[in-house]
């Protein structure tokens, strides 16, 4: 199975570690040389320079016959785009996307995409451990 | 008409203040300090400070109302199809206009169904094609979402067809000759008429046949 990893900083890294681990054949994609630092010494995967916005950049990490990706570039708009261009035009099976507004990302996943919130995520756990933890103000009162 | 305009550079600006003189009615969304300041100043209450991806931005804006035209022209092409998606999908903005920044990028705003864009370094190059043709081809307008393009050939002393009648010429197919122009005059294209060294020929082609009636017309070079 063929994933392909747009974006190649803390998240992006550790997900195409993560699949590699797992069996996967993955491909990561990076503007940035430096990322391929983060993938460790051992890297047997693919790695491309280059922006996710750019086709020629994406066919030759090999979206053409992928059955997953994971788009995890710092820019939540370009995140956006990029996962409905591996949808819409290379028909890949699973997309996720990573996006950090909530709004934007509920949006989208209403659309179709499968997208991901760590904000939000966040929101929900920090909440529920308040709540957890103390005794709510209400009844405290 | 009520226009809300995403991005206060020079294009959202001058956009901005033509409609304004047209007696359209506009808001305006711009992120950077120093930008909304100066446009504070020039435009008053209109304009807004924030993220126009952000959907509390627009609807602050007023998208729900919703706009007749949103124009989308930050400097950043993903912003601008992102920004025209919510709007069209989201709010039923009926017409949703699309800076492309990077010519490269039209490609994605056409497949995320933002058909009308517009591009300065499109549009520079064509005119830069006009007054410089290198091809002897030159497009003139492209109407994007019929899928059809006016070109400009002119005809030179060794091309093909050259003392041929129209009629005779095997056009590639989605291809037509539409007039020729010759000492100052423009003439419609019709089976007789004869094809020039000199002319300059007006045709319409659909798709991608520009290149295949270059080649025709110019021969293949």
């Amino acid at each position: 199975m063929n994933a392909v990893v747009i974006g190649c900083g803390r998240v992006g890294s550790a997900v195409a570690k993560g699949l590699a681990a797992e069996g996967w054949d993955v491909t990561a994609v990076d503007e940035n040389e430096d990322a391929l630092l983060r993938l460790g010494p051992n890297w047997a995967g693919g790695f491309v320079i280059g922006h996710g916005m750019d086709t020629s950049v994406l066919e030759q990490a090999g979206v053409g016959d992928a059955d997953a990706a994971v788009v995890a570039t710092n820019g939540d708009n370009t995140n956006l785009v990029i996962g409905q261009v591996l949808q819409k035009r290379y028909a890949i099976g699973t997309v996720v996307v990573r996006v950090l507004d909530p709004a934007r990302a509920k949006f989208y996943a209403e659309r179709g995409l499968n997208t991901v919130c760590p904000t939000q995520t966040a929101i929900s756990v920090l909440l529920e451990t308040v709540q957890a933890g103390a005794p709510s103000p209400s009844a405290a009162s | 008409m009520y226009v809300v305009v995403a991005g206060g550079g020079k294009v959202g600006s001058n956009s901005t203040r033509s409609l304004l003189e047209m007696g359209h009615e506009v808001t305006m969304i711009e992120q950077r300090p120093d930008r909304f300041a100066v446009l504070e100043e020039e435009f008053g209450s209109i304009v807004m400070r924030g993220d126009a991806t952000e959907i509390s931005v627009l609807e602050r804006a007023g998208i729900a109302r919703p706009p007749e035209l949103l124009l989308a022209v930050t400097g950043d092409d993903e912003d601008n199809l992102v920004i025209a998606q919510i709007g069209k999908e989201g709010y039923r903005v009926e017409k949703a206009i699309a800076r492309v920044n990077d010519p490269r990028n039209q490609q994605h705003f056409k497949l995320l169904g933002i058909k009308q864009t517009v591009s300065a370094t499109t549009s520079i190059l064509g005119l830069v094609e006009h007054e410089v043709p290198a091809h002897g081809l030159v497009r003139l307008l492209e109407l994007q979402e019929e899928g059809l393009e006016i070109v400009e050939v002119q005809i030179e002393p060794n091309s093909p067809v050259a003392g041929s009648r129209a009629g005779g010429i095997r056009l590639p197919e989605g291809s037509r000759l539409i007039s020729v122009f010759r000492h100052g005059r423009t003439e419609l294209v019709d089976d007789k008429t004869v094809i020039r060294p000199g002319d300059q020929v007006l045709a319409i082609v659909q798709d991608d046949a520009a290149p295949d009636l270059r080649k025709v017309l110019l021969g293949a070079r």
